[in-house]
């Protein structure tokens, strides 16, 4: 079997929800890949399924939500295949993740630096009083104060300064990839500014890979490698970040990179018509299509597969479904 | 000189908090000393982080928060000494739509109720007039008749922020404050909101005050921009002259912090260190000094007064670049 990305490489997988509604089929086949070190940007709008590929990964996909289908390969280990225990010992040590409300993602009732040792406890496998020396390496290494912060309790920090718990935490074991799910969207610009080269710089210095799901294309521009554009728990184009925002190929990232406004630009922002679908009844074949400005016959009956169409661009749009060529992964 | 529609003077808002009973009493200092003036038929952004007091002052001037102090004059007449019969005649020119559709709009009001309610206050008209109006401004906004006779939960985040603004138009408003508009609306939905707010501005030859963090949405919207910290107004001017020199050093560094959706523009790291100090107790001198890359004793000690650094480009500061 050939993995697409040397460090996690996710296949074919779905999750769906099971509500009084009916069943909302969050994501239907999300293909995902990264190599070690790599930054990779999820982005897309609300319901696109970000959040939940992230989840699913992690393995935290709770009731009434259910993963059905597919692969998650994270380094060498097939994470569906795991036992609880196993996973349990990927979960947090070779892979963490850090959260968009950062005051909530923190225990309102304990010290800072408690939550922080409970996690190299784990790893480290020792009390969590013996983990205080390193605790206060990490506070430092995220630009924290330790004497002021360890002890104290998170309602005593600012958004930002949460943030940078969270980072610390999350990096605290040392993993291999840190999923950050829209960890700026609920921090101020200037604050925003300040934890994406904190993470940035940390990435570099630690050597992690980084996943960074975000909605705004500013963040991913200005953060990632490759991107990884999702629409209706699809994966529907995957490019380096240059490539991406040069010669954007799907329709709904053309047309999504024509809405977002920039300081600079005055002309006239063209929105995409329609809205985003509702995922207990989605369209059928390409789930864009009745918004789709280039809609053919085909769009309405087939999905379209994710294809390789030039070197490391893969779309999934039958533009240009006769130049691709199958990447095969089972 | 410009017809001026909106003239705020001096406006001070603070809320009271409780510490102990023996200590001496505290105020948040949302508004402090603000004074600005809008031109007719424009958009003026206000722009801040949150805590700034951008929507305290939004609120101030529609008086849906009592200001403590101040003077501010709409078409003229000074609002805040307005009682009865002429501020309800006021509170009818002026508008305003919240930023989060969801919390806005009566969920067990059908659509024709949340719009037609202002009109019933406001108007001598029958039910057929008031139905006619409705099915117009839903035109207006673009939606169709049959909305009228939903509710809220029918709608997506981008058809609720066109019903909350229908609401505010059918009135025939002169001016509306547009409070963070199209922050909970996902990209694609936020440029046809956009679009709209600014094809009803020309046709109905509205005034908005339009509050956001958003620099990018500043650029694409306004036309003249006031930069608060901290309660106050730290700059101001025409959007092409803030946005292309600015003069003080926190919208400066606002500016550096904004991310640009473009790989290709690689720009210098500058960050802004630290955090939004406290209102209730704000740094000595002035506001930003101690987040100021240019700061020194005077910053520290002497706060600056807004002034007229080039004509019409206000700054609140001693040295400013």
């Amino acid at each position: 079997m050939e993995l697409r990305g040397k460090l996690l490489d996710v296949s074919g997988l779905k999750v769906s929800f099971y509500t009084y509604r009916g069943v909302i089929k969050a994501l239907d086949g999300v293909e995902l890949w990264m190599d070690s070190g790599e930054r990779l940007g999820v982005v897309g709008e609300t319901g696109c399924g970000k959040s939940v590929t992230s989840l699913a990964v992690m393995r935290l996909i709770e009731q009434p939500g259910e993963i059905q289908a597919g692969k998650v390969i994270f380094n060498g280990k097939s994470l569906l295949e795991l036992s609880e225990e196993e996973m349990n010992g990927v979960r947090g040590i070779e892979m963490s993740m850090i959260f968009q409300e950062p005051r909530s993602s923190l225990n309102p009732v304990m010290k800072v630096g408690y939550q922080i040792g409970e996690a190299i406890a784990k790893s480290k496998k020792m009390p969590i009083k013996k983990t205080y020396p390193e605790v206060r390496e990490i506070l430092k290494l995220v630009g924290l104060d330790p004497e002021r912060v360890m002890n104290s309790y998170p309602h005593e920090l600012s958004g930002g300064m949460s943030q940078r718990v969270m980072i610390g935490m999350g990096l605290a074991t040392h993993p291999k990839l840190l999923i950050a799910d829209e960890p700026t969207s609920a921090l101020d610009v200037t604050i925003q500014a300040q934890i994406l080269e904190l993470l940035d710089e940390l990435a570099r210095k630690m050597g992690n890979a980084v996943m960074l799901i975000t909605h705004d294309m500013g963040v991913v521009a200005e953060f990632c490698d490759k991107v990884m554009v999702m629409y209706a728990g699809n994966s529907v184009e995957y490019a380096s970040t240059f490539e991406l925002f040069e010669r954007p190929l799907h329709p709904y990232t053309g047309g999504l990179l024509l809405a977002v406004p920039r300081v600079g630009r005055t002309d006239e922002l063209k929105a995409i018509k329609g809205t985003v679908p509702d995922l207990v009844d989605p369209p059928s074949g390409c789930r864009f299509h009745p918004r789709c400005p280039r809609v053919m016959e085909i769009c309405k009956e087939n999905r379209p597969p994710l294809l390789q169409v030039e070197p490391g661009h893969f779309v999934a749009c039958y533009l240009y479904g006769n130049k691709g060529e199958v990447k095969e992964n089972a | 000189m410009p017809d001026t529609l909106i003239k705020i003077e001096n406006l001070k808002t603070y809320f009271p908090v409780k510490k102990s009973i023996f200590s001496k009493k505290l105020f948040v200092r949302a508004v402090d000393d603000v004074t600005m003036e809008i031109p007719r038929g424009s958009t003026f952004a206000v722009v801040g982080e949150s805590g700034s007091g951008k929507t305290t002052l939004a609120r101030s001037v529609l008086r849906l928060i009592e200001p403590t102090s101040g003077k501010i004059f709409f078409d003229g007449s000074e609002i805040l000494k307005l009682k009865g019969k002429d501020l309800l005649d006021v509170r009818r020119k002026m508008q305003i739509v919240f930023q989060d559709p969801y919390n806005s709009l009566h969920p067990r009001k059908l659509i024709k109720n949340i719009i037609g309610e202002g009109m019933k206050i406001h108007f001598k008209i029958t039910e057929s007039e008031i139905k006619d109006k409705i099915s117009a401004v839903l035109k207006e906004v673009g939606l169709r008749d049959e909305h009228m006779f939903r509710y809220p939960h029918e709608f997506s985040g981008g058809q609720r922020q066109r019903i909350a603004f229908a609401r505010a138009i059918v009135l025939k408003p002169k001016f509306i404050v547009l409070d963070e508009p199209t922050s909970a609306l996902d990209v694609s939905v936020q440029a046809m909101v956009l679009k709209m707010l600014k094809d009803i501005r020309s046709q109905e030859g509205l005034t908005y005050m339009f509050i956001t963090h958003n620099l990018s949405l500043v650029d694409y919207i306004a036309d003249r921009v006031a930069v608060m910290y901290v309660g106050e107004v730290v700059e101001m001017g025409e959007k092409n002259t803030v946005f292309n020199h600015p003069s003080h050093p926190y919208t400066d560094l606002l500016m550096a912090s904004n991310p640009i959706p473009d790989p290709k523009f690689q720009r210098e790291k500058r960050l802004l260190k630290g955090e939004i100090p406290s209102s209730i107790n704000p740094p000595s001198g002035c506001r930003f000094h101690n987040r100021c890359p240019h700061a020194d004793q005077k910053c520290a000690s002497q706060a600056p007064e807004l002034s007229e650094h080039k004509p019409g480009h206000f700054v609140r500061c001693h040295y400013p670049l």
